[in-house]
């Protein structure tokens, strides 16, 4: 037994282990790791239709095609116009909040987990890294969902405002000019979605575990949710 | 000259809420021999559970210091901290703290995981262990499908993991009925003389008497007075004729 020896400095995980650890948790909350990723495919779902509907619009306008649509504004910049810049600004925040608010939870109702891993033995970076890997697979996966739900959502109108016509002038590629505003292609926008997605479960996750991981354990036990 | 694994010296323990100051401890001052089983009784509120994570390197002292095998922990860095943690102490809790998203035998190896321990070496370890508190059968069920008595024994298990020399057991036996109690209180004592480690039990149950070597009474985040075992027999007697 450890009879008055020096106290030895705790060793680092080795980074597979971290990994099946993550993976066995998400797999185990799958009823709750799911809802928490609803969370970013809702957001991230909404700004990629909002967007991507407007890059079809403006693509479609300029086609000539669209003469019969409503609400069709004078959209002589080439680029999308200061309202629907607005929206997807709002779309954005909305996203942004509805994420963040999602991974604040999801860590909070895990602070006893979080406390009681610290007992036996876990390093802060631990855990912090722990959150950092399932936040990073929600988000990514959550974000895929939800841009191709957004894009599918955002053709389905455009099919029913501009018919067969959409796919001749379908803004895949980013518009020519360059230099027009926002407007970066839907394969972009896409991958834009899903960067932006990821980014923000793994901040708004890690940061509470951050915060959560630095209590001392029996604070962190003592949280009810 | 006896081996002292616990010693605190003057532990005063303050807690912040907005302007207000609570003193949960005033002042302890105890020393621990390796081996002894210590339950550490006092009213709801008295200052256990603090002295409990104070003595567990769980939270730190507003003063005063707590030397574990000598060391004065105040000196550890984050490292040792995670490590005296991980291999000094086993910890159990009331509501048990079993990881609800790993089975009984995952909650097991968790400790080991973090020691470093080869994967073979900690899975049969872990089943080792988990026989040895009489769930050889129910190793691969999350906690959510154990009673009350099988959670704790899983703890208790956890505890082991590392080969301890402290158990730190808080409350142990209070969400349990009588008898799963007495049968938790028994395995612990078991290990105590078994293994020679050393228990250190906050508790309301006075089931807990007839076991320990010592038992101290916290009061108000003092302690009141030091029993001896002899002490206590005499009392054990008068609280079973009230029975
Ligand atoms: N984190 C905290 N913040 C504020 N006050 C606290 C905190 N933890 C404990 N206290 C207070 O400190 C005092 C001692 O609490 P402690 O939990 O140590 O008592 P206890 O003896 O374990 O009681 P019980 O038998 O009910 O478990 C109590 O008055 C409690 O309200
Ligand atoms: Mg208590």
């Amino acid at each position: 037994m450890h009879q008055h020896t020096r106290i030895e400095e705790q060793i680092d995980l080795p980074f597979l282990e971290s990994l099946r650890i993550s993976f066995q948790s998400l797999k185990i909350r799958f009823g709750r790791s799911i809802i928490t990723t609803a969370g970013i495919t809702l957001g991230i779902a909404f700004l990629v239709s909002v967007w991507t509907n407007n890059e079809i619009d403006l693509a479609l306008q300029e086609s000539g095609r669209s003469s019969t649509i409503a609400n069709l504004e004078e959209t002589s910049e080439q680029g999308i116009s200061t309202k629907d810049i607005w929206l997807i600004i709002m779309s954005l925040i909305v996203c942004v909040v509805g994420i963040a608010n999602s991974m604040l939870m999801a860590v909070t109702e895990r602070f006893r987990e979080i406390g009681t891993m610290k007992c036996l033995g876990a390093l802060d970076g631990f855990v912090v890294r722990l959150f950092l890997l399932e936040s990073g697979f929600q988000g990514f996966a959550g974000a895929l969902i939800g841009a191709l739900i957004g894009t599918l959502g955002a053709v389905a109108l455009g099919l029913k405002n501009y018919g067969l016509d959409l796919f001749f002038y379908f803004p895949l590629l980013p518009a020519t000019p360059e230099d027009a505003p926002m407007r970066i292609g839907v394969l972009l926008l896409i991958l834009f979605g899903c960067i932006l997605g990821m980014l923000l479960a793994v901040i708004g996750s890690s940061f509470p575990a951050w915060r959560a991981a630095k209590l001392p354990p029996a604070e962190a036990m003592r949280t009810e949710v | 000259m006896p081996d002292i694994v616990v010693k605190t010296e003057d532990v005063v323990k303050e807690y912040r809420m907005g302007s207000n100051v609570l003193r949960a401890l005033d002042g302890i001052n105890i020393e621990i021999e390796r081996g002894e089983y210590i339950s550490l009784m006092g009213p709801s509120g008295s200052g256990k559970s603090t002295l409990f994570n104070m003595i567990g390197a769980l939270d730190r002292p507003t003063e005063g210091q707590v030397y574990i095998d000598g060391q004065n922990m105040s000196n550890l860095s984050q490292r040792q901290i995670a490590a005296f943690r991980c291999h000094r102490v086993g910890y159990i809790f009331q509501s048990y703290n079993l990881l609800n998203v790993r089975t009984a035998h995952g909650n097991v190896t968790l400790p080991m995981i973090f020691a470093g321990i080869p994967d073979k070496q900690r899975n049969e370890k872990a089943e080792k262990l988990l026989d040895k508190v009489g769930l050889g059968d129910r190793m691969y069920h999350l906690p959510d499908e154990l009673s009350g008595g099988q959670r704790q024994r899983v703890a208790i298990a956890r505890a082991l993991a590392n080969d301890p020399s402290i158990i730190l057991a808080d409350e142990p036996t209070a969400n349990l009925d009588t008898i799963t109690g007495r049968e938790i209180i028994d395995l612990i004592k078991q290990l105590n003389i078994e293994q020679g480690v050393t228990v250190i039990s906050a508790t309301h149950d006075l089931k807990m008497l007839d076991v320990s070597d010592r038992i101290v009474d916290i009061r108000d985040g003092l302690v009141e007075r030091i029993r001896n075992r002899d002490e206590i027999e005499i009392e054990i007697g008068e609280v079973g004729g009230h029975e």
